[in-house]
C-alpha cells in the first residue's frame, strides 16, 4: 500500500473551492485524495497548527536560462529555489541560447525538468529566434508541451506579426504574453525616467515606453478578440490602461512583481545593479498603484520576473549591467506583505500566487479540490528570516532584498505528492 | 569641561560628486585653493606636500584640460603621476572595469583620478578599491572639480555666490558641468536658472534646485553669471535638435542678449568652445568673459582636492 502523507491541523485555503478552515488533508499517488476515519498504516504525518496549507504556488514567469547560459542557472538550481520559495510550479520564458522557438528545445527543456524540484512549463517564442520575424511553429511547440508564447525580454515591435501572433495562438489554444516596451523610447535608459535618473545623470526609460505598447496589446486583443497577457506590469498609467480594458470586455490578463509592489526607483541608491530591471522601478506613486491593482483586481497574478545572472553580467558600470533580479525565495514572504499591510486578504493572496496562474497557462493545480493533483505549499506566515547571500540556492545571488529580514516561509512544499522542499521544525 | 569649539576637518576619502559636499565643505576647498593658487605663480611651481605619493589618472574618455589640469595640480605637489587612457569600455577587450581598477590597485596607488562615460563608475570604483577616488567626469552625473573651480572663480569676483543670479544656457540633460554647477551654486545660496530647448532639459530638472526658464532671455536676466555650455555634435540615436545652426540662432549668447544681465556679468564656458554656436567670438573673448581663469583656478582647486583627500581621514597614509 502507498504512503498516504496527511497534512494535520492546518489552515486549508483554497481560493478554487472559497475553502478558508481549519482541517487536514490527505495525499495518495501524488493526489489529494478524501480524508478516512482511521490513519492508514503506511502514513506521514505532518502536524501543521499554525500553518497555512495552499495549492501550490505557480510562479508564471521565470527565466531558467536553460539551456545556453548554465551558469547563471539550469532547470536544476532554478528549481530548488523554486521549492525553497514555495512554488511547486514555474513557467520559463524562451530567451535561451538557443531560443526556444520550436518543439526540440521544449522537449530539451522538459527532459531536464523530469525529476526536477517543480513542474515546468515552458514557454514557446513568439517569433522565430525572437527575432520580431515571423511565426514560430506554435502547433509543435504546443504538441511539445509549451503552454504560451512570448518574446519576453524583447518587445514584438511590429503590430502586424503581433496580431497575427495573437490569432494563430487563439487557434493552438496557447496564450500570448506580452513584454510590453516601445524601443525606441526605453533603449538608451537604465532606470526609470525621473527624479533619480536626473539625480544619478542615468538616461531614463519614460513610463510611457511601457503604457504605449500596453495600449497597443490592448487594441490587438480586441481587435482579433483573442485573449492577452501582459507581464511584469510596473506603472500606475499600464494599470490604468488594463483596468479599463477589462471593464469593457477585452480579454486581458496580467502580472505584477513583487519589486514592483515593494521598492521604487530610490533603490538604485548609489547605482546598485541589484536594482537595474527592465521595466525599471518606478515612483511611490506607481507602487501604490500596482498594490490598488492587486487590491482591486485588475492584477490577475503575482509573478517574479526571476531573473538570474552571474557577476560578470552585474558588477559593471550601471548603463552596461544587465537588467533583472532574482526572485523565487523573496516573492511568498514579500507577497505576504500585502496581507499585514491590509491590501489583500490570504485568500486573495493565494488566488493571486496559485489559483490563478494555474487557470491561466490552463495548467493542473491551484486548488485543494480531493482528486487533483498533490501540489501542495505550506506556510509559516511568522517564521521570520534574513535573506542573506549564502541562503541563496538560486545560482544567482543579483537580488535588492540581501539581508533583508522577511517574515513568511514555505516550510513544506509538496509536487505530486513528493517532497520537494522541508524546512519543518 | 568648558566649551570646546567644534573644530572643522575635511572628512571626504573621495571626491565623487559636489553632491556630498556640506556648505562648510565647499568653502573649506575654495579657501584651501585660494591658498594653492600662488604656488603656480612662483617661479618655481613646486611644493613637497604630496611628495611619495602616487596617482593615477585613469581616463575612459578622451580629455585634454581636465587630464592635464590634474597632472600639473599634481606635480606641483611633488607627486608621481602616471596616465592611462583606456578604449571606450575595457570589457570590448574581456576585461572589466573592476579587473582593470584592482590590477591597478595592486600597484597601491593612493588616488585614483577617473574619467569614464558611464555614470556611478567612481562609485562603482570605491566599492573594489582602496586608494582614494576623485571623479574627473562620470557619464551626465558630475564633474566636481569644475563645479569647484567654477564657484572658485565666481567668488574671486563677486565676493560671495549668495544671492547671485546664474543663468546655465544649453544641454543640461547631458552635461556633468551644468549638474555639478547646479548643485554647487544652489548650495551656496545662488539663484541657478536653466534654459534651452527642451529636448535638452532632464526630467524633473527643478529637483536638483534650478529654476527653468521658457527662455534664454529670462534666464539671462539681471543675471550676475551666464554660463554657456558645449553643444555637442548632432546624435544620430536621438534628435534632440535640428542643427547647429538653428541652435545658434535661438540660443546662442550674443552680445544682445546680454542686454538683459548684469553689465557687470561674469561669461564663463567649461570648454572647449564651439565659436559661433553657443556663444559668439566677441562675447568669449570680450568683457567680463573669465573662461581662460577657469582654467587657472582648475590646477588650484584640483592641488587642492588631492591635498585634502590625502589629508582625509581613512585615506591610505594620513
Amino acid at each position: 500500500m502507498t504512503i498516504v502523507t496527511i497534512l494535520q491541523n492546518g489552515r486549508l485555503i483554497d481560493p478554487a473551492g472559497g475553502v478558508d478552515v481549519a482541517g487536514d488533508l490527505w495525499l495518495q499517488d501524488g493526489v489529494i485524495v478524501p480524508a478516512r476515519e482511521h490513519l492508514p498504516e503506511n502514513n506521514l504525518v505532518f502536524d501543521l497548527q499554525g500553518k497555512w496549507i495552499v495549492p501550490g504556488l505557480i510562479d508564471m514567469h521565470v527565466h531558467l536560462r536553460d539551456p545556453g547560459e548554465e551558469y547563471k542557472e539550469t532547470v536544476a538550481t532554478g528549481t530548488r529555489a523554486a521549492a525553497a520559495g514555495g512554488f511547486t510550479a514555474v513557467a520559463c520564458m524562451p530567451n535561451t541560447h538557443p531560443v526556444n522557438d520550436n518543439a526540440a528545445v521544449t522537449r530539451f527543456i522538459l527532459e531536464k525538468a523530469r525529476g526536477a524540484s517543480a513542474r515546468v512549463y515552458p514557454v514557446g517564442a513568439i517569433s522565430k529566434g525572437s527575432s520580431g520575424e515571423g511565426l514560430a511553429e506554435y502547433g509543435e511547440l504546443k504538441e511539445a508541451g509549451a503552454v504560451a508564447v512570448t518574446d519576453d525580454g524583447l518587445p514584438v515591435f511590429d503590430s502586424q506579426l503581433m496580431r497575427r501572433a495573437m490569432e494563430y495562438a487563439g487557434s493552438h489554444e496557447l496564450l500570448v504574453i506580452s513584454h510590453s516596451e516601445e524601443i525606441a523610447l526605453s533603449r538608451s535608459g537604465s532606470m526609470n525616467e525621473g527624479v533619480v535618473s536626473t539625480r544619478l545623470g542615468l538616461r531614463g526609460i519614460p513610463v510611457a515606453a511601457e503604457s504605449i505598447m500596453v495600449y497597443r496589446e490592448l487594441a490587438l486583443a480586441e481587435l482579433t478578440g483573442q485573449r492577452v497577457h501582459i507581464a511584469h506590469v510596473s506603472t500606475a498609467a499600464a494599470t490604468d490602461l488594463i483596468r479599463q480594458a477589462k471593464a469593457r470586455g477585452v480579454q486581458v490578463t496580467a502580472e505584477t512583481t513583487p519589486h514592483y509592489f515593494t521598492l521604487t526607483e530610490e533603490a538604485v541608491a548609489e547605482y546598485d545593479t541589484n536594482a537595474k530591471m527592465n521595466p525599471p522601478l518606478r515612483t511611490e506613486a506607481d507602487r501604490q498603484a500596482i498594490r490598488e491593482g492587486l487590491r482591486d483586481g485588475t492584477f490577475d497574478a503575482i509573478a517574479t520576473d526571476h531573473a538570474p545572472h552571474s557577476v560578470l553580467e552585474k558588477e559593471l558600470e550601471f548603463d552596461q549591467a544587465a537588467n533583472g533580479i532574482i526572485g523565487l525565495e523573496t516573492s511568498l514572504p514579500l507577497s505576504l506583505n500585502l496581507v499585514r499591510d491590509g491590501v489583500i486578504d490570504v485568500m486573495r493572496l493565494v488566488e493571486l500566487m496559485s489559483t490563478a496562474p494555474a487557470r491561466i497557462l490552463k495548467v493542473q493545480g491551484g486548488t485543494l479540490a480531493v482528486g487533483s493533483v498533490a501540489d501542495i505549499t505550506v506556510i509559516d506566515p511568522d517564521r521570520e528570516f534574513t535573506f542573506t547571500r549564502e541562503s541563496i540556492l538560486s545560482k544567482g545571488k543579483n537580488s535588492p532584498f540581501l539581508d533583508w529580514k522577511l517574515r513568511g516561509k514555505a516550510v513544506l512544499t509538496i509536487m505530486g505528492g513528493r517532497i520537494t522542499h522541508n524546512e519543518m521544525e | 569641561m568648558g566649551n570646546v569649539k567644534e573644530i572643522y576637518r575635511f572628512r571626504h576619502k573621495h571626491i565623487l560628486g559636489i553632491e556630498q559636499f556640506s556648505v562648510a565643505d565647499i568653502f573649506y576647498i575654495l579657501d584651501t585653493a585660494a591658498s594653492f593658487k600662488e604656488i603656480s605663480s612662483r617661479p618655481i611651481k613646486k611644493v613637497p606636500t604630496l611628495r611619495g605619493k602616487t596617482i593615477i589618472n585613469f581616463f575612459f574618455e578622451p580629455s585634454t584640460r581636465t587630464r592635464l589640469s590634474f597632472e600639473i595640480a599634481a606635480k606641483r605637489m611633488s607627486a608621481d603621476t602616471f596616465n592611462i587612457a583606456a578604449s571606450t569600455s575595457s570589457a570590448q577587450k574581456g576585461e572589466t572595469l573592476i579587473d582593470t581598477a584592482c590590477n591597478l590597485e595592486a600597484m597601491n596607488p593612493d588616488i585614483i583620478i577617473i574619467r569614464h562615460s558611464s555614470s556611478g563608475v567612481p562609485s562603482l570604483l570605491t566599492r573594489h578599491v582602496r586608494a582614494s577616488i576623485i571623479n574627473a567626469g562620470d557619464g551626465a552625473h558630475e564633474h566636481p572639480s569644475q563645479g569647484l573651480l567654477d564657484l572658485m572663480t565666481v567668488r574671486e569676483h563677486k565676493g560671495k555666490i549668495e544671492g547671485l543670479k546664474v543663468a546655465i544656457v544649453g544641454d543640461i540633460a547631458h552635461s556633468r558641468v551644468a549638474h555639478s554647477n547646479i548643485v554647487g551654486f544652489t548650495k551656496l545660496g545662488a539663484e541657478v536658472r536653466v534654459a534651452g530647448p527642451a529636448t535638452f532639459m532632464p526630467p524633473y530638472i527643478e529637483s536638483l534646485g534650478a529654476r527653468l526658464c521658457g527662455s534664454v532671455e529670462e534666464a539671462v536676466q539681471d543675471a550676475d553669471v551666464v554660463m554657456a555650455l558645449r553643444i555637442q555634435k548632432e546624435r544620430q540615436d536621438d534628435p534632440l535638435i535640428p542643427s547647429l545652426r538653428e541652435y545658434s540662432q535661438f540660443y546662442g549668447i550674443n552680445r544682445s542678449l546680454l542686454r538683459h544681465a548684469r553689465p557687470d556679468v561674469l561669461i564663463m564656458h567649461p570648454g572647449p568652445i564651439n565659436r559661433g554656436v553657443e556663444m559668439s567670438p566677441d562675447v568669449a573673448d570680450g568683457a567680463g568673459s573669465v573662461i581662460l581663469e577657469q582654467v587657472t583656478n582648475g590646477v588650484a582647486v584640483r592641488m587642492a582636492l588631492l591635498y585634502l583627500v590625502m589629508g582625509s581621514e581613512g585615506s591610505r597614509v594620513g
